[in-house]
C-alpha cells in the first residue's frame, strides 16, 4: 500500500504491505535505523518513536496506520551532525547507557517527558521511563541523564537577569 | 515474528467499519492495537483483514449524557486519563487509568480495544463491570446496547456478534454528595496486567453510612466479578472492618480462580479478598473526605 | 604503582567516548548492518521436549513467493563438524539443527531462506514435519535417576560431568567441629537476556576465498568454531569487530547461528542474516543460563568460625552442552569467598535435561555459588544467634593476610574487606537499618536486612577448562593492543574484538593517554577485523581492564621507549639523558633541546637517516599479553590459579513484604565496592548497578518457566519478567581502591560483582523476613505468589 509517512520533517513516499511495521519500515525502507527491535511485542520499548510528538511503540504500528501523521526517530533530535542535544549530551555526561541500544528510545522517551514536564520529580522520570527496558545500567545513570537535562535545560530558558 | 499477510482498510465511519466486517469472516478491528498487533506477530492472531477504526473522529470523544459519560470506542487511553470530566464524574475510572500499560501504550491503546480484548485482568474491564458500564455496539446500520456483565463472556470473549464494532461504553455517573474511590492490584511490573485487582466504589450519606457501594474484583476469575452479596450486605452499614472482611472472604469463597506461571489460584482468592478489604476501606476513607459538592 | 592521585586521567571523572554514537542512534548493530543482496532466515523449531523426526516436507515451502532454500538437519549434518564441546563427550554432538532427534521444545529443526523474514517465516509455517514424540526428562535430579529417559541415548546417561574435588582435610574438619548443618539451595534456571537479540550477516565471497561475518558476538575463538565447523581455514573466516553489540553479558555466542548462515551463504552464493526474533531468542538461541541446585554442609565452631563445607552443585545444562558446564569450574578459583575456611570438598556435577541449552553468564557460574555460600553464612549465624554481619567479620581474609591461599590453590592479591563493610555501616548505618527494619516489623510488615559479600574473580585465563576437562591443556589467555603514530603524529591504536557496552575503546584511549601523558580524547581506537587483529581473549571472565588494558599500557611504554630512543639519537644524547613528559622528548641536562612527538613521527616516517641504527621504521608498537599469574596447568589435586584478581563488594539491603502479598520490596540498599584502581568511574558505577539489577531480576522475577510437557512456557517479555525502572531502587554506593599488585595501574574486574552479590543479598533479607514466622526460602526466583503462599501456610488462611 502507498503510504506518506512524514519524519523528522520530511516526506517519504513508501510501498509497503499491510502487515509492515512502522519499527521495520523506518529501519528497511527509510534506513533510520536508531529505532531497535527488541521484543518485537511491546514490552522492551527499544522500539520507540516519536508519534504526533508522543512516544509510541513503533513494533506495535503498521507503517499503514502511521500515514500522514508527523513521526519523529532518534535521528530528528540532535540539532546538527556531530552536534548533540542538551537531553544527549546529558546522557553522555552522566554515562546513561552502556551498550547504547535502548538508548535511542530512552532519549525520545525523555524529550516527550520534559516536553511536557520541564521540572520532574525522580519518581516522575522513573515511571516515564518504566516502559523502556535496559538490561546494562540498572537505570541510575539514566535517570541521572535526565534529570540533569531538566535542569539544564531550565537553565537555558531562563531570562537573563538584570539590575 | 512478523504478523502473517492481511488486508487493511480504514472506513471513514462505524457502518463502513460493519460492512467491512460483515464482508469477510476474517476481518477484525484495530484500534489502537496495543494487544491486537502482538498478538499477530506471534502469528496467534491472524486476520484476513485490519479495519481501522483509530481514525474516526466521531469514535473518540468523552461527553456528558443524562445517563453517565459515554466514552467513544476509539478514544485514545491517555485522552481518558487526562480529561477533566472524567477526572470529575468518574473518579474509579480516573483513578485506573495510569494503571493501565505505559504511558506509550496509553498513547496509542484505545478504551474499546481494550473492552472489546476482554482480558480478565484489565483494569477497563473491571471498571466497566463494577460500575455497570453499558456497552454499545453498531451492527446492521443499528446500536445495541449490552450490560457490561453481559458483554464480557469469558477470557477474552464478549458478546460481540460476528460483523459488530463497539461504538461507545457508558460510565453512570454517581451524583451522592459524598463518593470514594479505592483501587488496588498487585502484580510483578506495576505495568503488567494484575494477578488480581480490586475496585471500589463507595456513596456515603451524612451519618457515614454506607449508602451506595459497588466492589469488583479483576484478574482472578475468567471475567472480573462484581461482587453484589457484599454489596447487599455492606449497604446501610458503616463498614465495619471485620464485616467488611467477612462479607468479602464469603462472595470470594466458591469461586474458582485462575492459576498459571504468576500467581496460584489460591494466591488469587487470598489476595483478591486483602485487595477488595483495603480498596472498599480506602474508598469509605476518601467518601468521608469528601466536602459537598455544592 | 601510583596512587590515584598520581593518574592524570585514570580515575578521573571522564566522559565514555562510545556514548556519542549511541546517544545519536548511530550504533552500528548487527542488525543495521546492510549487505547488498542478503537474504532472510527464519527458523522452524520442534513443538516437542523430545521428537525423532521422522519425515520433513519442504515441498509447499519451497513454492511459496521469495523462498530461495528450505535447509534440513541431515543436509547441514553431513556438511559440517557439530560444535566444540568443552567436556570430552563425542558422543553429545550439538548442531544447528537437529538432524534426527530433537531434545528440547523449541530446538531449530529446519531453516527457511527467503527474501524477507516476513516471507521466510510465511514459508517456515508451511514446512511440513512428521514428529514421533519420545520420553523426556527435565528436572537434573530426575535426569539422574536409574530409569530416567536419555536425553542422549549413545552417551548412556545424562550424567556429562561428576567430579570431587577435596582440598585439605575436610572429614577430619567436619569431625573435629562442633557444629554442622545443611541446606539445599536452587539458583533458578535465567539469564542475562540482552534487549538485542543474537543476530548474524554471513557473506562467502568464493572469488576471494572468504566468510564475511558480522554478528553481535562476544566470546573467544568464535572464528575458530565457525571454521572448524565448516571446514575451511581460519584464514577464511573474517569476523567483523567494529559490529557494536546490543547487550550481552556473556550470553552472545551464536555459534551455530553463524555455522548456519555460513553453510547457507557458500550453498547458496549470496549474503544470508539471522537475526533471532524474540521467541526464538528465548526458546532456542542457546542463551538459557545456570540452573543449580546446591546441597551444602558446613562444619564451625561456637564461635561462628566456618571450618570446613562440602558443596555439592547439580548443573541442569539443557539438551546440548558446549561451554556450560565450566560454569561449575569458574567458582573454584574462590570456592569460600571471602573468608577463611581450611577445607573444601566440592562435587561439581553436570546433567542433561530436555530443556533449552545454555551459555556462559555474567560471573560465569559464580553469581549461584556465591548464592549458596552466603545463605549458608547466614544460616550459620543463625544457628548461632549470631549477628550476621559479626559472624562475617570472624570469618573475613583480614588484610593484613594477602596474598591468602585458599585451599583450592588459589592466592588472592590484595583486599580490604573490613575497611569496605566500615564503609558501607559507617554513621551507625547498620543499627539504623536494624531500627527501620523493627519497625515495619511492629507496623505489621514483614521485613528483613540482607547481607553478602563477594568477591568477583578477574582477569583470568580459562583454566578451569583444564579443571574439569583434563584433555584440554590451554593455559594462555591473551589480549593485545597496537599503536600506530602516523607521520603527522596522530595516535591510532587497535583493539581485537567486539564490545558489549563496556566502553573498551575509552579504556584503551585513557591507558595510552595516561602512559604518554597526553589528552585521551586526541587518540584514535579502531578495531580491525579478525584477519587483521592480534589475538584477543574477548570480554569474558571481567578481563578488559586488567588485559586490554595492561596489553594497551604496555603497548604504550613501548612507544616511549621508543619516542625516546630516536629523540636522544637525534639529539644527539644518551638515551638515559632523554626524559619523556606530555608528548615531547628533552635532554634532562638542557631542557630546551626537545623534539615533539610530531617531530619525532616525522624521522620516523619519512627520515630514516636520522633513524637510531638498525631500527625499525615507522611508529608501529604492539603488546601482546598473557594473564598475570597465568600460564600453569592445574595440580593433580585439583589446584589451580585462574585468575589474578580479585575484586571486593558488600551488600546491606532491607526488604520488606506485604504478608498479605507477599511481594517483596527492596526499601534500602547500600553496596560497598573496590574494584582496585577504577580507570574509568562513570564504567565501573554503571557496570556495578547494572549487575545488580541483573541480580534484582534473578533473585526476584526471571526465570525460563516450564510446564509439565517440557513447553516453555516463559518464553516472551510478558512471562519472562525484566526488572523496569520502577523494580530498581535508588543504590547508595561507597568506594574503596585497594591496588591489585598484579596490574600495571593496580585495576581489577568490575563487570560482573553487582550480579554476584545482589541475588545472595536479596535471599538472605527475604529469608531474615520470614524467619520470626519460622520460614525459609531457597529458591530462586522469591516471586510475590510464591512468597505469599508460603508466609499464607503459617497464617492460618
Amino acid at each position: 500500500m502507498r503510504t506518506e509517512l512524514i519524519v523528522n520533517g520530511a516526506k517519504h513516499v513508501v510501498e509497503v504491505e499491510p502487515r509492515t511495521t512502522l519499527l521495520d519500515c523506518l529501519r528497511d525502507q527509510l534506513k533510520l535505523t536508531g529505532a531497535h527491535a527488541g521484543c518485537e511485542h511491546g514490552v522492551c520499548g527499544a522500539c520507540t518513536v516519536l508519534f504526533d510528538g508522543v512516544a509510541v511503540r513503533s513494533c506495535l504500528m503498521f507503517a499503514v496506520q502511521a500515514d500522514g501523521a508527523p513521526i519523529t526517530t532518534i535521528e530528528g533530535i540532535a540539532p546538527g551532525p556531530g552536534e548533540l542535544s542538551p537531553i544527549q549530551d546529558a546522557f553522555c555526561e552522566t554515562h546513561g547507557m552502556q551498550c547504547g541500544y535502548c538508548t535511542p528510545a530512552m532519549i525520545l522517551t525523555a524529550h516527550a517527558l520534559l516536553a511536557n514536564n520541564p521540572e520532574p520529580t525522580r519518581e516522575e522520570i522513573v515511571d516515564a521511563i518504566s516502559g523502556n527496558i535496559c538490561r546494562c545500567t540498572g537505570y541510575a545513570q539514566i535517570v541521572e541523564a535526565i534529570s540533569l537535562a531538566a535542569e539544564r535545560m531550565r537553565g537555558a530558558n531562563r531570562p537573563v537577569e538584570t539590575t | 515474528m512478523k504478523a502473517a499477510p492481511f488486508e487493511y482498510s480504514r472506513p471513514s465511519d462505524i457502518d463502513e467499519a460493519c460492512a467491512l466486517l460483515a464482508a469477510d469472516d476474517g476481518a477484525r478491528v484495530i484500534a489502537g492495537g496495543q494487544t491486537l498487533v502482538p498478538m499477530m506477530a506471534m502469528r496467534l492472531a491472524r486476520p484476513s483483514r485490519l479495519v481501522d477504526i483509530g481514525r474516526i473522529a466521531a469514535l473518540s470523544y468523552v461527553r456528558e449524557d443524562t445517563d453517565g459519560i459515554a466514552i467513544g470506542a476509539a478514544t485514545r487511553q491517555c485522552a481518558v486519563e487526562h480529561d477533566g470530566l472524567v477526572a470529575q464524574r468518574l473518579p474509579l475510572l480516573a483513578k485506573v487509568m495510569p494503571w493501565i500499560g505505559h504511558a506509550a501504550t496509553r498513547a496509542r491503546g484505545t478504551i474499546g480495544g481494550s473492552l472489546a480484548n476482554a482480558d480478565p485482568a484489565a483494569e477497563l474491564e473491571l471498571i466497566a463491570i463494577t460500575l455497570d458500564t453499558t456497552l454499545t455496539y453498531r451492527l446492521d446500520g443499528k446500536s445495541v446496547d449490552v450490560p457490561a456483565p453481559e458483554f464480557f463472556a469469558g477470557a477474552m470473549t464478549t458478546a460481540l456478534p460476528a460483523g459488530a464494532c463497539l461504538a461507545s461504553a457508558r460510565f453512570p455517573v454517581w451524583r451522592e454528595q459524598k463518593v470514594g474511590t479505592g483501587f488496588h492490584e498487585v502484580n510483578a511490573r506495576r505495568s503488567d496486567f494484575a494477578f488480581a485487582s480490586a475496585a471500589a466504589q463507595i456513596a456515603l450519606d451524612d451519618d457515614g453510612n454506607c449508602k451506595r457501594i459497588a466492589i469488583g474484583i479483576g484478574a482472578v476469575t475468567e471475567a472480573p466479578l462484581r461482587l453484589a452479596e457484599v454489596e447487599k450486605q455492606l449497604t446501610g452499614t458503616r463498614l465495619e472492618e471485620a464485616k467488611v472482611r467477612d462479607a468479602v472472604q464469603g462472595a470470594l469463597a466458591d469461586i474458582e480462580p485462575m492459576s498459571d506461571l504468576h500467581a496460584s489460584a489460591d494466591y488469587r482468592r487470598r489476595v483478591a479478598v486483602k485487595l477488595a478489604t483495603r480498596a472498599i476501606a480506602n474508598a469509605a476513607a476518601d467518601a468521608k473526605g469528601k466536602r459537598h459538592a455544592h | 604503582m601510583s596512587a590515584p592521585s598520581h593518574f592524570r586521567f585514570v580515575s578521573t571523572d571522564r566522559r565514555v567516548r562510545e556514548d556519542r554514537r549511541f546517544v545519536a542512534g548511530k550504533g552500528r548493530f548487527v542488525a543495521d548492518v546492510d549487505v547488498a543482496n542478503t537474504r532472510h532466515v527464519a527458523l522452524v523449531t520442534c513443538p516437542y521436549a523430545a521428537a525423532r523426526i521422522k519425515s520433513i516436507d519442504k515441498t509447499a515451502a519451497l513454492a511459496m513467493p521469495g523462498v530461495h532454500y528450505v535447509l534440513d538437519g541431515r543436509e547441514l549434518a553431513e556438511a559440517t563438524n557439530p560444535l566444540a564441546a568443552g567436556l570430552d563427550t563425542p558422543n553429545v554432538p550439538r548442531r544447528p539443527l537437529a538432524p534426527d532427534v530433537a531434545r528440547y521444545s523449541g530446538e531449530w529443526v529446519v531453516a527457511v531462506v527467503a527474501d524477507t523474514r516476513a516471507l521466510a517465516e510465511d514459508a517456515a509455517e508451511a514446512v511440513e514435519i512428521d514428529y514421533e514424540p519420545l520420553p523426556f526428562v527435565l528436572d537434573a535430579e530426575e535426569a539422574l535417576e536409574k530409569n530416567a529417559p536419555l536425553v542422549h541415548e549413545a552417551h548412556g546417561s545424562n550424567v556429562l560431568l561428576d567430579k570431587t574435588f577435596t582440598w585439605g582435610e575436610v572429614e577430619k574438619d567436619f569431625a573435629e567441629s562442633p557444629h554442622n548443618l545443611s541446606l539445599r539451595v536452587k539458583w533458578a534456571r535465567s539469564s542475562t537476556v540482552p534487549v538485542e537479540t543474537f543476530g548474524v550477516v554471513s557473506s562467502w565471497d568464493p572469488w576471494r576465498e572468504i566468510l564475511d561475518v558480522w554478528a553481535s558476538i562476544q566470546m573467544p575463538r568464535y572464528t575458530e568454531q565457525i571454521a572448524g565447523a565448516l571446514k575451511i581455514p581460519m584464514s577464511s573466516v573474517r569476523l567483523h569487530h567494529d559490529v557494536d553489540v546490543g547487550g550481552s553479558y556473556g550470553i552472545k555466542r551464536g555459534i551455530k547461528h553463524a555455522i548456519l548462515t555460513g553453510y547457507l551463504t557458500r550453498r547458496l552464493g549470496f549474503p544470508v542474516r539471522l537475526i533471532e526474533d524474540r521467541l526464538e531468542n528465548m526458546r532456542g538461541g542457546d542463551a538459557h543460563g545456570p540452573e543449580r541446585l546446591f546441597d551444602v554442609e558446613v562444619a564451625f565452631d561456637d564461635s561462628g568460625i566456618v571450618r570446613s563445607m562440602k558443596m555439592r552443585a547439580l548443573e541442569n545444562v539443557g539438551a546440548y552442552a558446549g561451554r556450560s558446564p565450566f560454569q561449575l569450574g569458574k567458582p573454584i578459583g574462590s570456592i569460600v569467598g571471602p573468608y577463611k575456611i581450611r577445607s573444601v570438598q566440592y562435587r561439581a556435577m553436570a546433567v542433561v535435561t530436555n530443556k533449552t541449552t545454555q551459555e556462559a553468564v555474567r560471573g560465569f557460574g559464580q553469581g549461584p555459588t556465591n548464592l549458596a555460600l552466603e545463605r549458608m553464612m547466614d544460616e550459620v549465624a543463625n544457628a548461632l544467634h549470631l549477628d550476621p554481619l559479626e559472624m562475617r567479620r570472624r570469618n573475613l581474609i583480614r588484610h593484613d593476610e594477602f596474598p591468602y591461599r585458599i585451599p583450592s590453590g588459589t592466592e588472592y592479591d590484595s583486599g580490604d574487606y573490613e575497611t569496605v563493610i566500615a564503609k558501607v555501616i559507617a554513621g551507625g548505618r547498620y543499627d539504623e537499618l536494624k531500627k527501620e527494619r523493627d519497625r515495619l516489623r511492629r507496623e505489621g510488615m514483614l521485613a528483613g536486612i540482607g547481607i553478602a559479600a563477594c568477591l568477583e574473580p578477574s582477569g583470568g585465563n580459562a583454566t578451569f577448562e583444564a579443571l574439569i576437562n583434563p584433555k584440554v591443556t590451554t593455559s594462555t589467555f591473551m589480549d593485545s593492543c597496537r599503536i600506530n603514530v602516523d607521520g603527522s603524529g596522530a595516535i591510532a591504536a587497535t583493539m581485537h574484538t567486539t564490545s558489549s557496552g563496556q566502553g573498551h575503546e575509552t579504556l584503551v584511549a585513557t591507558v595510552i593517554g595516561e602512559v604518554l601523558q597526553i589528552d585521551p580524547d586526541t587518540i584514535r581506537v579502531t578495531r580491525p577485523d579478525s584477519l587483521s587483529s592480534l589475538p584477543s581473549g574477548t570480554p569474558v571472565g571481567s578481563r578488559m581492564a586488567i588485559m586490554l588494558g595492561g596489553a594497551a599500557f604496555h603497548a604504550a611504554q613501548k612507544l616511549k621507549a621508543k619516542l625516546i630512543a630516536i629523540a636522544a639519537h637525534d639529539l644527539g644524547i644518551p638515551a638515559e639523558r632523554a626524559v619523556y613528559e606530555q608528548g615531547a622528548v628533552f635532554d634532562r641536562d638542557a631542557p630546551a633541546k626537545r623534539r615533539t612527538i610530531k617531530e619525532i613521527a616525522t624521522i620516523a616516517d619519512r627520515n630514516y637517516h636520522r633513524m637510531p641504527d638498525g631500527m625499525e621504521p615507522g611508529l608501529s608498537v604492539s603488546h601482546v599479553m598473557q594473564v598475570p599469574t597465568g600460564g600453569k596447568l592445574p595440580t593433580p589435586d585439583g589446584r589451580v590459579q585462574m585468575y589474578p584478581c580479585f575484586s571486593f563488594e558488600f551488600h546491606l539491603l532491607l526488604v520488606k513484604i506485604d504478608p498479605d502479598l507477599g511481594a517483596p520490596e527492596i526499601v534500602r540498599y547500600r553496596l560497598g565496592h573496590d574494584c582496585g584502581t577504577q580507570i574509568n568511574p562513570k564504567i565501573v558505577r554503571g557496570m556495578t548497578m547494572g549487575g545488580i539489577a541483573h541480580g534484582i531480576g534473578a533473585a526476584l522475577y526471571e526465570e525460563f518457566a516450564y510446564n509439565d510437557d517440557g513447553q516453555l512456557i516463559a518464553q516472551t517479555f510478558m512471562d519472562y519478567v525484566l526488572p523496569s525502572s520502577h523494580e530498581v531502587p535508588a543504590v547508595e554506593m561507597v568506594d574503596h581502591e585497594t591496588p591489585s599488585p598484579h596490574t600495571v595501574l593496580g585495576q581489577k574486574g568490575s563487570g560482573e560483582s553487582g550480579y554476584l552479590g545482589a541475588p545472595a543479598a536479596i535471599a538472605n533479607a527475604v529469608n531474615d523476613a520470614l524467619r520470626p514466622l519460622g520460614l525459609s526460602m531457597n529458591t530462586l526466583p522469591l516471586k510475590a505468589s510464591k512468597l505469599g503462599d508460603l508466609i499464607a501456610s503459617v497464617r492460618g488462611q
